[in-house]
């Protein structure tokens, strides 16, 4: 279903590549992003949702706090010049760079339990983001309890003023990207959403690539 | 000066110089009360709210501005909080009593409501698909489930202080102990709800403060599992008076089984939206299987 990258895509901030991977649809991902370093986030396909967990790499008990993020920036779209707050408050990365403008922090990760909720128990079988948070983090010494209210890249979630909110339409588009810059050594916790119950990945989960430049030094 | 000091202290409390005289002294301040205190049986209560009976209270609290409280109560419990006089702020934190690592998760308790504003009738959903507890009656209409609580640098800079000892204690401190009093720890502290400061979103997606609907509002949770309930009673992060705010919050809290059976019928806030209906449905599958229910 999904057709082969054959566009190579270039980092959003420029500098000597550390990394490019390709993340496949449904998959998870992680890395440490060096203190300094710029991870691009390329929407390879268009309106896919990237769930993104931040810790401080030095120590995991200082995690993103999605709550303490907007508070901070006195409201709730991420975009340039966001930045992505741990629960103590420090900063651990800040969006440098952002082609679509809006990106949702509010609507947390799918599950297979939470799918019962909204869409029946007939749903519980399928995979889920927390599923991919959950054994990822394992590979760093993560567990359950530090799984938190994450960052939804490309997903678009609106309040309306009665309070109703709800993941609709994406506003990305094939190739688009975010860029985040790392104020500390952070690891990077990524599950590319394999929802299709709902818009956010346009019902057709697709892959996502990862790069992380150094902008510091001359390519 | 040392003896100066040493004969203030003397003539203060004569009686402490000896071991007898310390323990006289000591024993001697029980009975007495305090505005700001928890009382112990809870039957005890002077404060027990208007058509609850002191005699089926399990708990009765007035936490003071600043302070903090957590209790560990049964399925069924019904829980009331005041907001006595008009400034209290309660950042509330629920962890499944017998699996602490399942808790209150605010992005489904938005999410799957498909509704941001607390309010009567919405459920507070854990991670794991399950209804924690439900909010049962709501006469402030003003929370704020997205800002999450205080941070003790960010106190630091708004007011001076954070630490949980200062005058300006910051939220998270609060929460932070109510979790290691009951072994758990940083870790278990995800973004917490707040009651009794309301925030809206505009159009642009930017907060609104609308602070407190006044003196004397209260709100009821009806809790569907045993659960840790921890209650942090500090200002809001997004509260813009200069100075530090707060004032006392109360916490009742009484067996109430039958009004699980009441709001499952739709008798107790309506009919129950589907989601709703559905947590409930998985929080019971679960206690049956344990053998619980």
């Amino acid at each position: 279903m999904n057709a082969p990258t054959a566009v190579k895509y270039a980092p959003l901030v420029p500098g000597p590549v550390v990394l490019d991977e390709e993340v496949d649809a449904r998959a998870a991902w992680s890395a440490v992003v060096a203190a300094g370093d710029v991870l691009t986030i390329v929407d390879l396909e268009g309106n896919q949702a990237v769930d993104c967990l931040l810790y401080s790499a030095a120590d995991t008990g200082v995690r993103y706090s999605a709550s303490e993020t907007i508070a901070r920036q006195g409201g709730i779209v991420l975009t340039t010049g966001s930045v992505l707050r741990a629960d103590t408050g420090a900063a651990l990365m800040t969006v440098v760079g952002d082609e679509v403008g809006v990106h949702d922090t509010l609507g947390g990760a799918c599950s297979k339990e939470s799918n019962t909720l909204r869409y029946g128990q007939h749903t519980r079988a399928q995979h889920g983001c927390m599923e991919n948070f959950l054994l990822e983090g394992s590979r760093h010494g993560l567990g359950a309890k530090d799984l938190a209210s994450n960052i939804n890249w490309f997903m678009n979630v609106p309040v309306d003023p009665d309070g109703a909110l709800g993941i609709v339409d994406g506003l990305s588009a094939p190739g688009k990207r975010v860029a985040l810059r790392a104020d500390v050594d952070a690891l990077v916790l990524v599950s590319n959403c394999p929802q299709v119950n709902n818009p956010c990945n346009a019902f057709n989960p697709t892959p996502v690539r990862m790069i992380v430049t150094r902008p510091g030094e001359a390519a | 000066m040392t003896s100066h000091v040493r004969d203030s202290h003397h003539s203060e409390h004569p009686d402490t110089a000896t071991t007898a005289g310390a323990k006289a002294h000591a024993r001697a301040q029980h009975g007495r009360t305090a505005d700001v205190m928890r009382h112990v049986p809870a039957t005890s209560s002077p404060t027990a709210p208007d058509g609850v009976p002191a005699a089926g209270l399990v708990w009765s609290e007035t936490v003071a501005p600043g302070g903090y409280t957590t209790a560990v109560l049964a399925r069924g419990t019904r829980i009331r909080l005041t907001d006595v006089d008009g400034d209290a702020c309660a950042h509330l934190l629920i962890h499944r009593a017998d699996g602490p690592h399942e808790r209150l998760n605010v992005a489904d308790t938005v999410k799957v409501p498909w509704q941001a504003y607390l309010g009567k009738g919405h459920p507070l959903l854990s991670g794991f698909g399950r209804l924690l507890a439900t909010v049962v009656a709501d006469t402030s209409g003003r929370h704020d489930a997205l800002a999450g609580t205080t941070t003790r640098d960010g106190n630091h800079a708004r007011y001076g202080a954070g630490a949980p000892e200062s005058a300006s204690p910051a939220g998270r401190e609060l929460l932070l102990l109510a979790a290691l009093k009951n072994g758990l720890g940083p870790r278990d502290l995800p973004p917490t709800p707040s009651l009794f400061k309301g925030v809206r979103v505009d159009s642009d997606g930017r907060f609104e403060w609308q602070g407190s609907a006044g003196a004397g509002t209260h709100v009821d949770l009806l809790l569907h599992v045993d659960a840790i309930v921890s209650l942090a009673n500090t200002a809001h992060p997004l509260d813009p008076r200069p100075e530090f705010t707060c004032s006392a919050l109360r916490m009742h809290a009484w067996p109430a089984a039958g009004d699980l059976d009441l709001l499952i019928s739709g008798d107790l806030v309506g009919p129950l939206r589907p989601e709703h209906r559905q947590a409930a449905a998985n929080t019971d599958a679960d206690l049956i299987a344990r053998g619980v229910l």
